[in-house]
């Protein structure tokens, strides 16, 4: 089993048993971080580069942190969007990078479709590493991971998806991969928030967030960008007092269920602190087996098999 | 020097004519249409054209085209931009006022006449800005344009947001005897949007731009039209809500006409999701629903006209990320080839094309063309119906090729078009 494309571009275009390849993979590979020496010599002599056009902290160390492991070669490239006013267009520097030779590009672009962009041009594979508000597969397979880690499988699982619906790669990316997975989601968040034909996707939607969680087996939060969507909603305030994951709305869930949220999290906005840091938390571990998934697609991706 | 153009099915809308004749151009006009005998008179001098099997319409009227000279001639110059109208089918082309310097003034309307004039391919009518600069603010010299040789008046590519303004430039066009053409679009919904919002722009995770926003701005128009009495005309109408707003005004006699463009009969949102920045366009692509309901409005008469909003853009515009690529998409040379197919899937009859491509334009614009009667000038574009080719942007006169119809297989096509009785184009 491989997978079928040269380029991880999003969870659209990944079957149920290429996302099992690639959890399958990445359980194998969370062992390596958790050595003394962490590093194997899998990847060795191969060159990954991160074109990062977003500012991006986990995400972008997740991805060197993988690659140095499997001991390839790995570069950041950080800059800004700013420049395709006067600099270079996108399509130039991708070729210029090729041009290098390297094994992988890993990209974050603020604009939707800058990865397919980029996958079109170029011979080498091509990473998405969260392009506009159109997908973030990696984030969404780590989640996946941390899900199925914990409760065993995916399947018959029910998963609510809260936030910033309409303006949320991370979201986006989760609805395709859980719901092929077999999980029922069901997405919420203030009414301009959610974007419009959603529930063609596959879910089910609701504004009000007791619903949303009642009897959930997980709870993912999704960060709001307030400088970003200032228009979307009146205030912190009104978001906090309806949408705000605390202790009483989490009462209202499965027993067990997981707390989740791709970070960076706003305290007190949309969770509350004493559940970031509670029991059913399961937030760190999501960037713990980040590493782990990106591992595993830099292998599969430079032709390794399980 | 004379011309007979024989054995054609004849189609001519303005005199209810549809039929096989003989069709004779003497000096630059039509001297003559009749049966075979006709033309049985002098012969010495006389070119012939054995026609059979083609059809021979009024030259075709394009009353919305972006020929992107002055300022952008990377794109389109009205040269090429002329050649490409004339390879499509089309004598008349009405070029959009949205060049830059922008056509507000006499100057700019007088440069593009001189330039439409010594290339004489094509008649090209300029449609000046409502509103200096586009801008919205301060409407334009009418009275000046008018003389200068403006054919129309429009903000295209921008919505005249201010309500008073546009009632002032209906109320203030008409005293000239001139149209209005409006672009509908309220900025506030579709700011910063990419393509048709709808699961597709969900998917894709581009900011939509909602069917509401151009349908406000038509039931706005259409409401300033019955006030005040004054035709408006909506340009490049895409949705199912615009057409049923349109055809609910033209029941209830208000002086409403309104024009689509092929691809918003041809092409829905769905072909966005690869990112092909050549399906950028605004108004955007729409969906099923909306595609067929302007077949519905093209064929009961709710929708006058068919224009092709022809906008070139090179590839800097168009080869980059797609919320960054420029809107539009080239026509000229494909628009009759796609419409044609309406006639083939019985949307229209030929006679009600050959009105939707020359008659109605030219009655919407209040010019002298779509129409064969003895006397008017030899604006005559011959039509080969059968004929299979395939769109290939290389061969295209215009200079741009962002086409998204590359590649396509096309049926029927333009084979010769004649302006003033010269030939322009030929492929026969």
């Amino acid at each position: 089993m491989k997978l079928h494309s040269k380029d991880i571009l999003g969870m659209k275009e990944l079957t149920p048993g290429e996302i099992l390849l690639i959890l399958d993979t990445a359980d194998s590979f969370a062992e390596v971080s958790t050595r003394d020496i962490k590093k194997v010599p899998t990847l060795r002599g191969k060159t990954i580069i991160n074109l990062f056009y977003e500012a991006s902290t986990r995400t972008r160390t997740s991805f060197e942190l993988a690659a140095k492991r499997l001991s390839a070669d790995s570069i950041n490239i950080s800059t800004s969007t700013s420049s395709v006013v006067k600099g270079e267009t996108l399509i130039d520097t991708a070729r210029t990078l090729e041009a290098m030779n390297p094994d992988i590009v890993v990209i974050r672009h603020s604009a939707s479709g800058a990865p397919h962009l980029i996958a079109r041009m170029v011979r080498h594979s091509v990473i998405n590493g969260g392009d506009g508000f159109h997908e973030h597969p990696t984030q969404a397979l780590l989640d996946m991971l941390t899900i199925r880690r914990r409760k065993g499988s995916l399947k018959g699982l029910e998963v609510a998806i809260i936030g910033d619906i309409a303006h949320s790669r991370v979201a986006h990316s989760n609805i395709h991969g859980l719901t092929r997975m077999g999980c029922r989601v069901t997405v919420c968040g203030p009414a301009p928030m959610i974007p419009r034909d959603v529930e063609q996707l596959g879910v089910s939607v609701t504004c009000n967030m007791e619903e949303a969680v009642r009897n959930r087996d997980v709870v993912m939060m999704l960060r709001i960008q307030f400088e970003r969507h200032r228009a979307s909603f009146p205030s912190i305030r009104e978001y906090a007092k309806f949408y705000c994951l605390n202790e009483e709305r989490l009462a209202l869930a499965n027993p067990g269920a997981l707390v989740m949220h791709p970070g960076p999290i706003n305290r007190g906005t949309e969770i509350a602190p004493d559940i970031a840091d509670g029991m059913q938390s399961v937030i760190l571990e999501q960037v713990t087996n980040g590493i782990a998934v990106r591992m595993a697609l830099l292998y599969l991706l430079s032709g390794g098999s399980p | 020097m004379k011309r007979l153009l024989r054995g054609a099915r004849i189609i001519d809308p303005s005199q209810n004519l549809d039929g096989v004749l003989d069709l004779l151009i003497e000096d630059g006009r039509i001297r003559s249409l009749g049966g075979t005998t006709t033309a049985g008179g002098d012969l010495t001098g006389i070119e012939e054209w054995d026609l059979t099997g083609k059809i021979v319409v009024p030259g075709l009227v394009d009353m919305h085209t972006h020929l992107r000279e002055p300022g952008f001639e990377y794109k389109e110059t009205i040269r090429s931009g002329s050649e490409a109208a004339a390879a499509g089918g089309f004598t008349s082309v009405a070029c959009m006022a949205n060049t830059n310097p922008v056509n507000d003034t006499r100057s700019v309307t007088e440069f593009i006449l001189r330039k439409a004039r010594e290339h004489g391919i094509v008649r090209v009518y300029p449609v000046a800005a409502i509103s200096r600069g586009l801008r919205g603010e301060v409407l334009t010299e009418f009275g000046d344009l008018k003389e200068a040789g403006a054919a129309a008046f429009s903000d295209d590519g921008k919505w005249v947001v201010d309500s008073s303004l546009m009632r002032q430039a209906l109320e203030y066009a008409a005293s000239f005897g001139m149209p209005v053409i409006s672009h509908c679009e309220d900025p506030f919904l579709s700011k910063d949007g990419a393509m048709n919002e709808g699961r597709v722009s969900t998917e894709l995770g581009l900011q939509g731009i909602p069917s509401i926003g151009e349908e406000i701005a038509v039931r706005r128009e259409i409401a300033l039209a019955e006030y005040t009495g004054v035709p408006v005309h909506i340009a490049h109408v895409s949705t199912a809500g615009s057409v049923r707003a349109i055809r609910e005004a033209k029941k209830a006699g208000i002086p409403v006409t309104a024009e689509t463009a092929p691809h918003y009969f041809t092409l829905t949102e769905d072909l966005l999701e690869g990112y092909d920045t050549s399906y950028k366009v605004n108004p955007p692509l729409r969906g099923k629903r909306d595609v067929e309901a302007v077949k519905e409005g093209l064929a009961d008469g709710t929708i006058d006209a068919i224009a092709t909003d022809h906008a070139p853009h090179s590839s800097i515009e168009k080869d980059v990320e797609f919320e960054y690529a420029a809107c539009g998409m080239i026509g000229l040379e494909t628009a009759l080839g796609l419409s044609l197919k309406l006639v083939r899937d019985g949307v229209l009859t030929m006679p009600q094309l050959v009105e939707k491509m020359s008659l109605h334009p030219a009655r919407i614009l209040r010019i002298p063309r779509g129409t064969l009667k003895e006397g008017a000038d030899g604006d005559v574009t011959v039509i080969d119906p059968d004929v299979f080719w395939k769109v290939r942007v290389d061969s295209f006169r215009s200079l741009s090729r962002n086409s998204p119809f590359h590649g396509w297989p096309l049926q029927g096509k333009a084979v010769m078009t004649l302006l003033g009785g010269e030939i322009r184009h030929n492929e026969l």
